[in-house]
């Protein structure tokens, strides 16, 4: 039974998807950069995976080059800015955020305002529906007619 | 007016249906190259003919022409050879970059099946392929008289596919495509 659990685990854990390379280091930083970023770049070929997980040529390619420049002491954004540069925005997992982007990124918390500002509205009109109902009393000779149709019904 | 608001779902359900019918013809393998409309990017690689001599971007201006990326490891570039020789014959100029082959199979391959091009890289480590933002021969640029990248075309170019590319040509060298 546990050696199935283990089995399991081992078969759907993230990582074992993941490509092997065989690349050496400088220090465990650059490690963790060459991680995030093949993790975050995705491959133009095959168009659902990033970099780290495609066994494609091309995500090859690409994940040699993503190390060269680690090796050559580039900062994240040159090599972003290197792959867009050939590849375009497409490549981005993360979209930036510019003037095309801003319905991406904004959108939602546009939509969310704007369910803000009706539930406000909805709420506050029922408020002021309620209100006028409640100042909505009946003049003496209303009353005295209720009164006695109560009347009425009490005799029975 | 009270009615009105009543059909505000109607009308967004309209609106959405036209934005995503839409999205159903877009082809989402087909990227948008990010070169359109930039210069060819600088190279100094081997002919594929001849190793001793040694071609650059200043040696695909001159004239409207289509670049094509090919190998010999790739099916498609089989499919669409023919074609490619059509155009040729049509008087166009093809400039090839032979991507990420063996110089001896290439070779063997435009003794085989003909050699539609003017020139041909020879892109061993796929380099040029690199900045270009090849990802999958065959690829085919269409470049103007100055060496810019006017258009890509993924795929094999197929009779389908040709005449919009010559249309392009035709309208580059009726522009001068650039001064000469």
């Amino acid at each position: 039974m546990k050696r199935w659990l283990v089995t399991l685990l081992v078969l759907f854990s993230a990582q074992a998807w993941a490509v092997i390379d065989a690349y050496e280091f400088k220090d465990e930083e650059t490690r963790a950069r060459f991680h995030q970023l093949t993790e975050e770049l995705r491959c133009p070929k095959c168009q659902n995976q990033n970099l780290a997980d495609s066994n494609s040529p091309i995500a090859t390619d690409l994940r040699g080059e993503v190390y060269r420049m680690l090796d050559e002491g580039e900062d994240d954004s040159a090599i972003v800015d290197f792959m867009v540069a050939r590849y375009g925005e497409f490549v981005l997992y993360r979209p930036r955020v510019n003037v095309d982007t801003y319905l991406l990124w904004y959108g939602p918390f546009a939509l969310l305002a704007i369910g803000f500002v009706v539930v406000i509205v909805m709420t506050r009109r029922k408020k002021r529906q309620q209100a006028t109902q409640d100042t909505d009393t009946l003049n003496d000779n209303e009353r005295q007619q209720l009164n006695s149709l109560l009347d009425q019904d009490a005799d029975k | 007016m009270r009615r009105l608001i009543l059909f505000v779902p109607l009308a967004i359900f309209f609106v959405l249906g036209i934005f995503l019918y839409q999205g159903l013809q877009i082809d989402p393998t087909k990227l948008p190259s990010a070169l359109i409309d930039k210069p060819m990017p600088k190279f100094e690689l081997t002919s594929l003919y001849d190793e001793q001599t040694l071609l650059t971007e200043a040696d695909l201006k001159g004239k409207p022409a289509l670049l094509n990326v090919w190998a010999t490891w790739c099916p498609s570039c089989k499919q669409e050879h023919a074609q490619l020789n059509k155009i040729k014959e049509e008087g166009y100029v093809i400039y090839g970059i032979n991507y990420k082959d063996e110089r001896g199979k290439a070779k063997e391959w435009l003794r085989r099946y003909l050699d539609p091009y003017a020139a041909n890289v020879f892109d061993e480590k796929g380099a040029l392929g690199l900045d270009l933002g090849v990802y999958g021969a065959p690829e085919t640029y269409v470049l103007d008289a100055n060496g810019v990248i006017r258009y890509k075309h993924v795929g094999v170019v197929d009779e389908k596919v040709w005449p919009q590319l010559r249309n392009l040509l035709q309208e580059l060298a009726a522009n001068g495509g650039g001064a000469q």
